[in-house]
């Protein structure tokens, strides 16, 4: 434990044929995003206030919330909600209102709903109001989208910058193959969408780019190695060589992520559910969707380019 | 590359001693209030509190300019007796159009209306452009320049009105910042319940003082320069002289108080010397007439002047009560807005809800800490308690450079840490795997570090740039808390590429030099 390390999680020297897979993985990826891109139509995503607008508040009792009297209590105030539901412990309760008309009556209907629980519930306590304008929630989900999608172009550009056109065309392929999986998690899920997720998915973006660029680090310095081994060959080995930390960084990854999930509250587990579905996507996108891609892409052109640029990577070969 | 001369090590730790020193004003209160004491602010969302995004509304701005446009329309042309057939603001295109009755006077209307045109914008341009139509129609336009001018002046005006009011009702330390062209965020720590607030930013506050109509009766329509206002108490209308006779903007101190005799709740005021003159003139020409006290198009009360009032001091009496009269006086002595403001997003956050996410993401902070660090020693030995210690000092740093920028620490902004400490040590491992590759192909020990460390060099620095990049696109992008998020995950990834590319290596030349080993345990 101190000194040695106890255990591997792989093997060395694994030779498993990645590349025989190849067909089968992308064949899966691609149904699974397909069925995904079909759930974000139908049923579509749990908007969350952020892009759908309204008014939510969290309310908490003393003991365990009796539904019944809260939904009694907003009918006899004539408030017209779009929910109560249990949110986290059974003491607390989320009541979502519709988006109202004007301003001064998303004010009047957060004190409406206050009157109403101060009158028929002792001991409840708002204590969370979340009101957004139908302006701001559709800002707001313009500018997610915007995050998004300059955040995969920019993506694109530094690969391309760093490595050839095929792995940063891979990359942003698998990239999207990723976030659409992650999208239709959130749809089989329920998990509300909301800026946090946002961020959420722009997270497993930077996270699964990471791991795209580690093997593809390999695979090019393998090219530069070994002049004659066919590419399929040269990548399968390539994943061999990076299995260790590719697992290895997963789980640390994972490891962090999972108390969240487990302790971080109704407001942030979420958030962490996704991130750790994006994990799991991500690592295995890196081996079994951004390497095909690598392969099919680059077949003939990637190994006559590489033989031709003879000059080395200057912060690689730079000898100390 | 193993190599570090002594100032080079010396420099790497005086880096993290510094680090530890600039973090541990969070520890602890300031001592005194000259010490510069930066610490990380918790967000709206740990400490709980409000957070109001606010709309200035620019319509009103520019209708505004219109419609004090027509009116210098209207004087221009007085004095060449040009008569017009239509003169009106057209708010949506910006403009105010006249229609000339006698189209041979065009040019004689085109020359008095030039000296309208100022040119105080940046580059000297024009603030409105003024074009004829063939059928003698003349526009006046303003200029985007000049719009653009006008909005950002109307934003700070605001910004600034805003400050005031706030500060009158004794919030602690609140933030009021623009955001984009036209908004407001409006930040209040520890207020559960913002409605006082918002009712006080959601008027103008806009008082003047008019003469009343006494000949006008309610049934017809009004006569020119005459409009009908509510009154704010007890329903009907009123004939109001649309001159304003004196502004609330000459008032110079508004105190809430009662009336010694009936005990009634007061607001008293006092005027600026230019107040005082023309309030005095017109108190004195028109006693035993009544003046209205107009207050955002409502009036509050329509005395009957019974002497000249010269002092500059004055009261107001309209049936208040003891917050209504505060309320009054905390308005009219930090000013009106230029235009209104509406609340287009209010979060709103309980301390105890805040108090238990602080918790929350505690307990997972540790717990996600304890499974890294435990995974790392497992998997990797010596090395993995090299990359734990950096761990360590990554936290420590990540601390620091947020204390310096003084970054706000929210909830997302705390599972943003939690992916750090899982993605920094990537980079611990990244090494270890490259230095055990090495070793297993022959190399001696110091020549595997020499590679390892240096093959993973360039693998470490295109993985993070890759998600450094995706995460400032989240900051750009991102609001209120998310931002949160993404400054962690930035600063994160910077400090992590320290860490692990100068303190991990120093750490094991260190650890060679002194231990010597025939063979690296990786």
């Amino acid at each position: 434990m101190f000194i040695k390390p106890r255990m591997r999680l792989a093997p060395d020297n694994t030779t498993f044929r990645f590349m025989n897979g190849r067909i089968a993985g992308l064949v899966v990826s691609a149904i699974l995003s397909t069925a995904s891109v079909i759930l974000f139509f139908t049923p579509g995503l749990n908007l969350g206030i952020d892009f759908s607008g309204g008014i939510v508040m969290e309310v908490r009792t003393d003991g365990p919330a009796d539904f019944q009297k809260i939904r009694g209590a907003l009918a006899e105030e004539h408030i017209a909600d779009q929910g109560v539901q249990r949110f986290g412990d059974a003491s607390t309760v989320l009541i979502r209102l519709p988006t109202q008309p004007t301003e001064a009556g998303t004010q009047v209907a957060v004190s409406k709903v206050r009157t109403a629980l101060e009158k028929s519930l002792q001991g409840a306590k708002i204590v969370r109001v979340d009101a957004v304008g139908a302006s701001v929630s559709s800002e707001l989900f313009r500018n997610g989208l915007l995050a998004l999608g300059i955040s995969l172009l920019m993506i694109l550009a530094y690969i391309w910058f760093r490595f050839e056109w095929q792995f940063a065309v891979g990359a942003v392929v698998t990239l999207i193959l990723d976030v659409t999986k992650a999208i239709g998690f959130l749809a089989i899920t329920r998990i509300e969408f909301d800026l946090v997720m946002v961020a959420a998915i722009l997270t497993i973006l930077g996270y699964s780019t990471n791991d795209k660029v580690v093997v593809y680090d390999r695979v090019r310095e393998n090219l530069r190695k070994y002049k004659v081994m066919p590419l399929r060959d040269l990548i399968d080995l390539s994943i061999n060589e990076t299995l260790n930390r590719t697992l290895g960084t997963s789980m640390t990854v994972f490891l962090a992520s999972l108390p969240l999930a487990l302790f971080g509250g109704a407001s942030i587990s979420g958030f962490a559910w996704v991130m750790l579905f994006g994990i799991v996507v991500g690592t295995s996108s890196s081996i079994f969707i951004a390497a095909p891609i690598l392969l099919f892409l680059g077949e003939r052109r990637l190994r006559r380019d590489t033989v031709a640029v003879e000059a080395p990577e200057p912060g690689v070969a730079r000898q100390p | 590359m193993m190599y570090f001369s002594r100032l080079k090590a010396a420099a790497i730790l005086g880096v993290c001693l510094l680090g530890l020193l600039v973090s541990l004003p969070n520890a602890f209160p300031a001592p005194a209030s000259w010490v510069p004491w930066r610490t990380v602010h918790l967000g709206l969302d740990l400490k709980g509190g409000s957070y109001l995004l606010m709309e200035v509304d620019m319509k009103a701005v520019i209708k505004e300019r219109l419609d004090s446009l027509v009116d210098a329309v209207r004087q221009a042309l007085r004095p060449g007796a040009i008569f017009y057939q239509t003169l009106e603001a057209q708010p949506d295109q910006n403009r105010v159009v006249l229609r000339s009755r006698d189209p041979a006077k065009t040019d004689a209307a085109m020359s008095a209306l030039l000296p309208l045109v100022q040119r105080d914008g940046p580059n000297n341009a024009p603030d409105l452009d003024i074009v004829t139509a063939a059928d003698g129609a003349i526009t006046l336009t303003l200029s985007p320049v000049a719009l653009h001018a006008r909005a950002a002046g109307a934003v700070q005006q605001s910004i600034e009105i805003v400050r005031r009011r706030i500060d009158e009702t004794g919030v602690v330390d609140p933030q009021i910042t623009q955001q984009g062209d036209s908004r407001i965020i409006v930040q209040l720590p520890g207020i559960e319940d913002p409605n006082r607030i918002k009712q006080l930013l959601g008027k103008t506050a806009h008082m003047t003082f008019r003469l009343v109509d006494e000949t006008a009766n309610a049934g017809s329509p009004p006569p020119p320069g005459v409009e009908f206002l509510p009154m704010q108490e007890g329903g009907g209308k009123i004939a109001v002289r649309k001159r304003v006779d004196v502004d609330g903007g000459d008032l110079t101190d508004a105190r809430a108080g009662t009336n010694g005799q009936t005990g009634e709740w007061i607001v008293n005021f006092k005027f600026n010397s230019n107040g005082a003159r023309r309030f005095a003139d017109i108190t004195r020409a028109n006693v035993n007439h009544r003046f209205a006290i107009v207050l955002d198009d409502k009036v509050i009360s329509a005395p009957t002047i019974r002497e000249p009032i010269t002092g500059g001091s004055g009261q107001i009496s309209g049936g208040f009560t003891a917050n209504s009269a505060n309320d009054l006086a905390v308005l009219l002595r930090a000013g009106a807005l230029p235009a209104p403001l509406t609340v287009v997003e209010e979060r709103t956050i309980g301390p105890e809800l805040g108090a238990d996410s602080i918790r929350a993401g505690a307990i997972s902070l540790l717990a996600g800490f304890l499974f890294v660090i435990a995974f790392m020693a497992f998997f990797y030995g010596l090395f993995g308690w090299f990359a734990n210690l950096c761990l360590v000092v990554n936290l420590v740093l990540m601390l620091a450079l947020m204390s310096l920028l003084e970054a706000t620490l929210t909830l997302p902004g705390m599972a943003g840490i939690l992916l750090t400490l899982g993605m920094a040590v990537d980079a611990n491992i990244l090494i270890n795997e490259r230095i055990r590759e090495e070793q297993k192909r022959g190399r001696p020990p110091l020549a595997a570090l020499e590679h390892g460390f240096q093959r993973a060099y360039a693998t470490i620095f295109d993985s993070n740039a890759a998600t450094f990049l995706s995460h400032v696109m989240l900051f750009v992008f991102g609001s209120g808390p998310v931002k949160g998020f993404a400054v962690t995950i930035t600063i994160g990834i910077a400090t992590s590429m320290f860490t692990a590319w100068m303190l991990t290596r120093l750490l094991v030349s260190q650890w060679y030099v002194a231990v010597r080993p025939r063979l690296l345990p990786v």
